[in-house]
């Protein structure tokens, strides 16, 4: 075996594992220095304090929600808590089943109904239209001029539901800024309402709700058909009431059509506000009208969507809620850092104890597996938006152990190569091979584990699962890139190929005689292992060996083994 | 040093040797006694201690507190909530818990600001946590899921790397030793089953496999054409391998022990209650366990499921004719 090739090797899986450090290490400075991201890893709610709800879904009727529900329901709560002008919250799903909403502080008692409150879509006719800002105060109607409704209104399109505070109030409504706001808040279903239409930019007075959302059974996006049948390549929304929504619907259409102007129009109100208000062009008695003009495919499916929305009032029951006020989080984050630091120096001094200098390699290796690990996580936060949580901190200290394992696990075989009487060099290269596998496939458990683990948890155990994986993942590549490497260059030392007392690889303690004993004489690895075994016995016992075969020895050491029993 | 590097020799060649193979009844019958213990502790303490997130309920944490004065805090509840019952806990030195049963939104937000003024700290020190009654119930059924799933897939997975799926048994049999044995010294120290005692638990579950892993690799080398020698029997074949990685058991054990150790003790000292102390028991016992269990009841499993192979018993009764 030539030395220039394992040195050459070492020397590469150093170079590689210098290199993936410089090229993170370069990633994030660039990161920093561009304020792109912290130098520090995102931290969970836990430990950086705010509040956690988690949230679970649930529809009228007790149905089981589907992934696609669950899509929509995020969607819903993501534009309810932006509305509400909490910044930075964060809306994810958990297990399919669970919504969790992360927000830093307290959310106020509005908010949290806000979240809570499933979707409001009705139906509410037109009664008039204006521009989408507020008008100009000079150019305000004088107050004698608003004409103040003479009779109690006698249907929802009767324009006597418009009082002259409601429309004083009307011209004064500056959509931009109101939309911005996006207030939700009920609007009473029985009395007449403003209300803003973002897409086609203009503002409402609409009438009392005519239908309520839940009554819509579905709707879908459709290629509309001519009055022959033949599709006309016009895209529509086609909306199907159930019973009572078809009959509800049949009267509203038939008032409307007689209708002039915005009259004629009705509104699909979602929570506030106006997301279609067509005109109405026949009298449906069928229950299943089509919305047509001017959509792409997109944008009929995207109304599509948003109809579903009204047919299924999603709320939320609120399952869990934290709230870790930014003290106790960092008083948390604190303890954990002191308590891993306490327990890495104590694994330092247990290595160093129990392999001397190569306890050194151990210490070494675990150093840069965490500067592996903080360069991960700060990447992943950045990347990922991943989020360390007190749970996930937990992970990294129990990783420690499992982390010096591999090299526990690696150094003992070289050592049991080293008593079976190798030379260093080559018990490190023996010790490797076989170390290798039962690190891969123990390695193997761990990550499933985590995997597992991460795709079933719900909660903080995700966290926990992650950092574990993690760990997993960058305890092989330390000790590809760095223990291995590491250890076959020492064993080329003086020092440790010598075995010097304080290696941690001294032959002599390890009970080994050395391989080749000079004078050409070279001794077979039982022939050794015999020779300990006999030095070790009481000596009388041991002088009765040496006089039997190899093979009465054999028979002897194996009954004494079993007289032990 | 000297001594250490002298009795892993020994283990090594086999002076030494522990009989963990052969003892095997010995070591089956106190594990069948702590299990069955395991069992009838919780049944004989009426169950286990249930955190309140199987409960479900209003928790509320006040941090930074001079006067721990239990009292204090029950008034607080009671004048704020509608009589509401409380338990207040000084769960660690100027931490106080203040437990109780479900509380609306109005409720939370006022006993918390009148937590904070009874203890005289500032609201950010007061932390509260609502519960719903079925969260508890929806981790440990997403924890079990788990793990099932863990568990089929590491047999598999064992049994495809050993070649033999009486490893895998083995592993999975010593598994439920561990988790039972710990799940009771748990009921017994009286400690509350919370969501991270659920975690440690799935974790030592991956630990204890974890340690089997790597003993089962060096029993598989060991007994690799264990017919062609006739030194030793197929049960102190499997014994040496466990004597020979005994060293690297207790020192893996010591290392996964210490930082754990640290966690439990400033968990426990610091900070109180919460996740890190849960978490940190459970593996604290888990690991030992864990480590004992590889030793005493996984591998005697995989050699006494072996006995009755034929390789196995030809080669005994050939060891057995040499012996005569």
């Amino acid at each position: 075996m030539s030395s220039i090739g394992p040195v050459k090797q070492a020397r590469k899986a150093l170079l590689w594992l210098l290199v993936v450090l410089i090229i993170a290490t370069g990633v994030l400075v660039a990161g920093v220095s561009t304020g792109k991201t912290g130098a520090a890893p995102k931290l969970a709610l836990d430990l950086e304090g705010g509040t956690q709800m988690i949230l679970a879904p649930r529809v009228k009727g007790d149905v089981a929600i589907s992934q696609e529900q669950l899509d929509q329901a995020v969607e819903i709560i993501r534009q309810r808590v932006d509305g509400s002008g909490v910044t930075e919250a964060e809306i994810t799903t958990q297990s399919g089943r669970n919504v969790v909403v992360s927000m830093p502080g307290t959310p106020d008692a509005e908010t949290r109904q806000l979240i809570q409150a499933s979707a409001n879509m009705e139906f509410r006719p037109v009664l008039i239209t204006g521009s989408y800002e507020a008008t100009p105060k000079e150019q305000r109607t004088a107050d004698k001029d608003i004409p103040a409704p003479t009779a109690k209104p006698e249907n929802p399109s009767d324009t006597s539901w418009i009082t002259k505070k409601l429309y004083k109030e009307f011209e004064a409504y500056d959509c931009p800024v109101e939309v911005e706001k996006r207030e939700t808040a009920e609007h009473d279903p029985k009395a007449a309402m403003i209300s803003c239409d973002p897409r086609q930019g203009v503002k409402y007075i609409l009438g009392p709700q005519e239908i309520p959302g839940d009554q819509i059974s579905d709707a879908y996006a459709n290629l509309a058909r001519g009055v022959q049948g033949a599709v006309t390549g016009e895209w529509v929304v086609v909306i199907e009431f159930n019973n009572q929504g078809a009959a509800t619907f049949a009267e509203t259409t038939q008032r409307l059509i007689a209708l002039q102007g915005s009259q004629n129009q009705f509104a699909i109100v979602l929570d506030g506000t106006v997301i279609s208000a067509p005109t109405t062009n026949a009298v449906i008695s069928d229950g299943r009208p089509q919305i047509s003009g001017g959509f792409t495919e997109e944008s009929a499916q995207a109304l599509a969507q948003q109809l579903k929305y009204g047919a299924l009032p999603i709320s939320f029951d609120i399952q869990s809620e934290q709230q870790v006020s930014a003290t106790l989080g960092g008083d948390q984050l604190k303890a954990g850092i002191i308590a891993g630091i306490i327990g890495l120096i104590l694994v330092f001094i247990y290595s160093l104890f129990q392999y001397r200098a190569l306890g050194l390699v151990t210490i070494a290796s675990l150093i840069a597996a965490g500067v592996l690990t903080y360069l991960s996580l700060v990447l992943l936060g950045w990347g990922m938006n991943y989020r360390l949580s007190l749970a996930g901190v937990a992970g990294l200290i129990v990783a420690i152990g499992l982390i010096a394992d591999s090299f526990i696990v690696y150094f003992e075989r070289v050592r049991d190569e080293l008593r079976d009487g190798r030379s260093l060099a080559s018990a490190v290269d023996v010790g490797w091979s076989r170390a290798k596998r039962t690190i891969l496939v123990s390695k193997a458990v761990n990550v499933l584990a985590a995997v597992v683990l991460y795709l079933v948890a719900v909660g903080n155990v995700r966290g926990f699962a992650f950092t574990l994986g993690l760990t997993a993942i960058i305890d092989l590549v330390i000790v590809y890139g760095l223990t291995h490497p590491t250890l076959m260059l020492l064993a080329r030392t003086k020092f440790f190929a010598d075995g010097h007392r304080l290696s941690g690889l001294d032959p002599s303690l390890l009970g080994a005689v050395p391989l080749y004993r000079g004078a050409g004489k070279v001794r077979s690895f039982n022939e050794n292992a015999q020779e300990n075994r006999g030095k070790k016995n009481s000596k009388a016992s041991g002088e009765a060996a040496k006089r039997l075969t190899i093979a009465e020895r054999r028979r002897a050491e194996a009954n004494r083994e079993e007289n032990n029993e | 040093m000297n001594n250490l590097a002298e009795w892993g020799n020994q283990l090594y060649t086999g002076k030494r040797s522990y009989p963990f193979t052969q003892k095997h009844r010995l070591w089956f019958l106190i594990a069948a006694i702590l299990v069955i213990a395991s069992i009838l502790v919780p049944v004989a303490k009426g169950g286990f201690n249930l955190g309140i997130d199987f409960r479900g309920g209003s928790e509320f944490m006040v941090s930074g507190v001079q006067n721990t004065e239990v009292s204090v805090g029950e008034d607080v509840v009671k004048n704020a909530a509608d009589g509401a019952a409380a338990t207040v806990t000084n769960i660690a030195p100027g931490t106080m818990r203040v437990q109780t049963d479900r509380l609306n939104d109005d409720q939370t937000l006022t006993v918390a600001g009148e937590l904070a003024k009874a203890y005289q700290v500032e609201s950010s020190e007061v932390t509260s946590n609502f519960i719903g009654p079925t969260w508890g119930q929806d981790v440990s059924k997403q924890a079990l899921i788990g793990l099932i799933v863990f568990i089929v897939l590491v047999g598999l997975l064992m049994a495809a790397y050993f070649r033999t799926w009486k490893m895998s048994i083995a592993a999975i049999v010593g598994l439920f030793v561990v988790i039972i044995i710990t799940a009771g010294i748990y009921s017994l120290s009286g400690f509350e089953i919370t969501p991270s005692a659920i975690i440690g638990f799935l974790t030592i579950l991956s630990y204890s496999l974890y340690d089997t892993v790597v003993v089962f690799d060096k029993v598989r080398e060991n007994t690799k054409d264990f017919e062609q020698q006739n030194k030793r029997t197929f049960q102190q074949k499997v014994n040496l391998a466990v004597n020979q990685t005994l060293v690297r058991s207790i020192t893996t054990s010591v290392v996964a022990v210490l930082p754990v150790a640290s966690i439990l003790f400033i968990g426990s000292y610091l900070l109180g209650a919460g996740t890190l102390k849960d978490l940190s028991l459970a593996l604290f016992v888990g690991i030992i366990i864990s480590t004992l269990s590889t030793l005493f009841i996984q591998a005697p499993v995989y050699s006494w499921l072996r006995e009755r192979d034929i390789d196995v018993v030809k080669h005994n009764k050939k060891m057995e004719a040499l012996d005569a």
